[in-house]
C-alpha cells in the first residue's frame, strides 16, 4: 500500500477535550481515514453463525468496500473481495447463497471459494499464464473471537486480542447470557440509510447524555425506566477501555434492582424456557447473577457496537453518508427470549424505529450543523472533573460523560499520526 | 350530496347499508375499496393520526418487510410489524411533538394505483395496490415505491383495516429513514 503523505495535521484538530468540525465534513479526511482506520485495523465483518456449512456466502463489507465472507470447501472461513481479477468486474451480485464456485459472468472466469481461479473460458488464449495470483483478492488478517468475525486489510499489527484489550471481557458477559455461550445471527439485518459521517455513530452510541431528550417521545409513552439510567441519580457508569472501545456499564443500576431480566424490562416467570436453561448451563447462582448482570452496551471501534438486544454493524460510504446495519441478538438455545429479542429489535431500530429513527435525525443535523463556520470546534469537556480509574485502570465516569468520546478520540488521533507499518 | 349519509359507509343503491360485501357488485366494491385506500393515504399524508389509528381493528397487523417480500415476521427482521398495540404507540410517539425526525412533519403526497381485487368473502376482502410517495424533509426529497396488500373487513357498513403489507421495492437496500405513516 503506498504511503500517503498527509496534508492534515491532526493533531492541531484534536485536543483533548475539543474537536474541530472539520473531522466530520473534509473529504479528504475521509480517504485518509480509509487508509488509516478502515483498511487497515480489525474491522468486524461478521458472524460464524452466518455462514453455518460449506460453501455458505454472505456478502459484508470493510468500510466502503463489498468483501464476500465466504465458509470454504474446507469449512475455513475465507474473507473474499468481490471483484474479479480480470478485467474488475463485480463477481457476486447476490447478498447470500451456498455454492461451490464463483463465476464471473462477464468472461466466465471462475473462482473457487477460497478465492483461487480455477479455470477460465476458451483457454488456450492464456497458454503459458499461471493461474497462481490470479486468484480474488484476500482479506490478509481473519481473527474469530468467539463467533466474531474479524479482517483486517493490514499484513502486519496488532492481534485482536490486543485490539479488543478490556472490551473482550463484555463480549464475554454477551455470550454468557446465551445458554450455550453461543449466537446465532440469521434474522436478517435492517439497513438504515444516513446522510452524516460515521463517526457521528461511533460517538453517540457510548453517549448517555442524549437518551433523556432524543427518545423522550418514546420512554414517555412506552413508560419506561430506561431514562433513569441517563439521569444524574444514575449509578451506571462511562467506560474507555482504550483502542478506541467504550462502553456503558450498567450493571450498578441492574445489581440495585437485584432481579433476573430487570435488565431486559421482564422478570424470569415470563421466559421460563430461557431460564431453566441457563440454570441447567451456568447452576442456578451463577445463571441468576448473569441474568442480574444483562447484555453489555459497548461500542468496539471502529465498527461494531451491542446494544443490549441488538447487534449493529456501522459502514461509511462517503464523508457524509453511513450505513447502520442492525440485527436483533439471537441466543442458541433461546427461543422464548430470542422472540421477544426480535419483536423489541423491531420496534426499536432501523428506519422506523422507535428509537433509531430519532438518532438518525440527530446525526443528520449533526452533520448539516458540522458545515457551519463558527464555532469550529465542539466541546467534550462533560465529566472532566469526576474522570477517575476503575480498578482495571480505565477511565470511568458518570453514564452522561463525555469519557467515551474523549477515548474514542484519543485512538483516532494515535490512529491518524502514527508511523505506518 | 346527502349530509347526512357518512361517505364511509357501504350503502346499496337503495340507501340500506351494505351486510355481506358479496351482495355489491364487483364494480362497486371496486369503488368502494378505492375510496376506502385513498382516504387512508389522505390521513397518512396529512399526518391525522387519530383519524388512521381509528380504522384499524384490534386484531390488526401492520408490516413492512425488509429484505424481500416474502420473509416470515414472526421469524425475521422487518422494517416494521406492528400488532394493534403497537399501532397505537407509534402514534401516541408521533402525537408527542417530542418525535424528533417528525419534528417537523414531512410532507408528504402519495398516489395509490393498480387496485386490484384479489378475493371476496362476505365480510373481509384482500386487495392489493401500488403506492408511490414523494417525501420532502430536512434531509431533502426521497421517493418511496411499494406493492401493497391490504385485507379490510367490513364492520358496521365501513370498512376497517386488517392487515396492511407495504412491500416496499427497494427493501432489500438500505433506506432512509422512515418515519411517517407508510
Ligand atoms: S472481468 Fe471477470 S472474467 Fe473478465
Ligand atoms: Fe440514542
Amino acid at each position: 500500500m503506498s504511503q500517503t503523505t498527509s496534508q492534515t495535521d491532526y493533531s492541531a484538530l484534536i485536543e483533548p477535550t475539543r474537536v474541530h468540525s472539520r473531522l466530520y465534513y473534509d473529504p479528504d479526511i475521509f480517504q485518509e481515514e480509509l487508509e488509516k482506520i478502515w483498511y487497515r485495523t480489525w474491522v468486524y465483518v461478521g458472524h460464524t453463525s452466518e455462514i453455518p456449512n460449506k460453501n455458505d456466502y454472505v456478502t459484508k463489507s470493510i468500510g466502503p468496500m463489498p468483501i464476500l465472507m465466504v465458509r470454504d470447501r474446507e469449512g475455513e472461513i475465507r474473507l473474499l473481495l468481490n471483484k474479479c481479477p480480470h478485467r474488475g468486474n463485480q463477481l457476486c451480485a447476490y447478498q447470500k447463497g451456498n455454492r461451490t464456485t464463483f463465476t464471473c459472468p462477464y468472461h466466465s472466469w471462475t473462482f473457487n471459494t477460497n478465492g483461487d481461479l480455477m479455470g477460465y473460458a476458451l483457454p488456450e488464449g492464456y497458454e503459458g499464464t499461471d493461474k497462481k495470483g490470479l486468484g480474488l483478492g484476500k482479506v490478509p488478517r481473519i481473527a474469530v473471537y468467539r463467533g466474531f468475525i474479524f479482517g483486517s486489510m493490514a499484513h502486519e499489527g496488532p492481534t485482536i486480542e490486543e485490539h479488543l484489550g478490556g472490551a473482550k471481557a463484555s463480549l464475554d458477559q454477551l455470550l454468557d447470557n446465551s445458554p450455550t455461550g453461543e449466537l446465532d445471527l440469521t434474522v436478517g439485518f435492517l439497513q438504515h440509510r444516513t446522510k452524516a459521517n460515521w463517526k457521528f455513530m461511533v460517538e453517540n452510541e457510548t453517549d448517555g447524555y442524549h437518551p433523556g431528550f432524543v427518545h423522550s417521545s418514546i420512554f414517555q409513552v412506552a413508560q419506561s425506566g430506561i431514562a433513569n439510567l441517563y439521569g444524574s441519580d444514575s449509578t451506571a457508569l462511562t467506560r474507555d477501555f482504550g483502542n478506541g472501545h467504550t462502553e456503558f456499564d450498567l450493571r450498578p443500576e441492574w445489581r440495585k434492582l437485584d432481579t433476573p431480566l430487570g435488565w431486559f424490562g421482564t422478570t424470569a416467570d415470563r421466559l421460563p424456557a430461557y431460564v431453566k436453561a441457563m440454570n441447567e448451563s451456568y447452576g442456578a447462582d451463577r445463571a441468576r447473577q448473569i441474568m442480574i448482570d444483562g447484555t453489555p452496551h459497548i461500542m468496539i471501534f471502529p465498527n461494531l457496537f451491542i446494544a443490549e438486544i441488538q447487534l449493529f454493524v456501522i459502514q461509511p460510504i462517503s464523508v457524509d453518508e453511513s450505513i447502520q446495519h442492525v440485527t436483533a441478538l439471537q441466543f442458541k438455545g433461546g427461543e422464548d427470549i430470542n422472540r421477544r429479542l426480535r419483536q423489541q429489535t423491531m420496534g426499536s431500530v432501523g428506519p422506523a424505529g422507535f428509537l433509531l429513527a430519532d438518532d438518525t435525525e440527530m446525526y443528520e443535523r449533526n452533520h448539516r450543523g458540522s458545515k457551519i463556520r463558527d464555532p469550529e470546534w465542539l466541546v467534550l469537556t462533560r465529566g472532566l472533573h469526576r474522570e477517575r480509574l476503575d480498578e482495571n485502570g480505565y477511565r470511568i465516569a458518570h453514564s452522561t460523560d463525555e469519557t467515551t468520546q474523549r477515548g474514542i478520540w484519543r485512538h483516532y488521533l494515535k490512529l491518524m499520526t502514527e508511523a505506518q507499518p | 350530496m346527502t349530509a347526512t349519509h357518512s361517505l364511509s359507509l357501504l350503502r346499496h343503491a337503495d340507501g340500506r347499508t351494505v351486510e355481506q360485501l358479496t351482495a355489491l357488485s364487483l364494480l362497486d366494491l371496486h369503488h368502494h375499496v378505492s375510496q376506502f385506500l385513498f382516504k387512508e393515504a389522505r390521513l397518512q399524508d396529512t399526518h391525522a393520526y387519530d383519524d388512521w389509528e381509528a380504522l384499524w381493528t384490534d386484531d390488526a397487523t401492520y408490516w413492512v418487510p425488509a429484505n424481500g417480500h416474502d420473509t416470515d415476521p414472526e421469524l425475521q427482521m422487518s422494517i416494521l410489524y406492528d400488532n394493534r398495540s403497537r399501532i397505537g404507540i407509534r402514534v401516541k410517539q408521533l402525537k408527542t411533538g417530542r418525535r424528533h425526525t417528525q419534528t417537523p412533519r414531512s410532507e408528504l403526497a402519495r398516489t395509490i394505483s393498480n387496485i386490484e381485487l384479489v378475493s371476496v368473502a362476505d365480510h373481509e376482502l384482500d386487495v392489493i395496490a401500488n403506492a408511490v410517495i414523494f417525501e420532502d424533509n430536512m434531509r431533502g426529497e426521497t421517493i418511496w415505491a411499494a406493492r401493497n396488500e391490504y385485507r379490510l373487513r367490513l364492520v358496521d357498513g365501513a370498512f376497517k383495516l386488517v392487515r396492511k403489507k407495504v412491500g416496499l421495492v427497494n427493501n432489500h437496500k438500505p433506506i432512509f429513514t422512515l418515519s411517517f405513516l407508510v
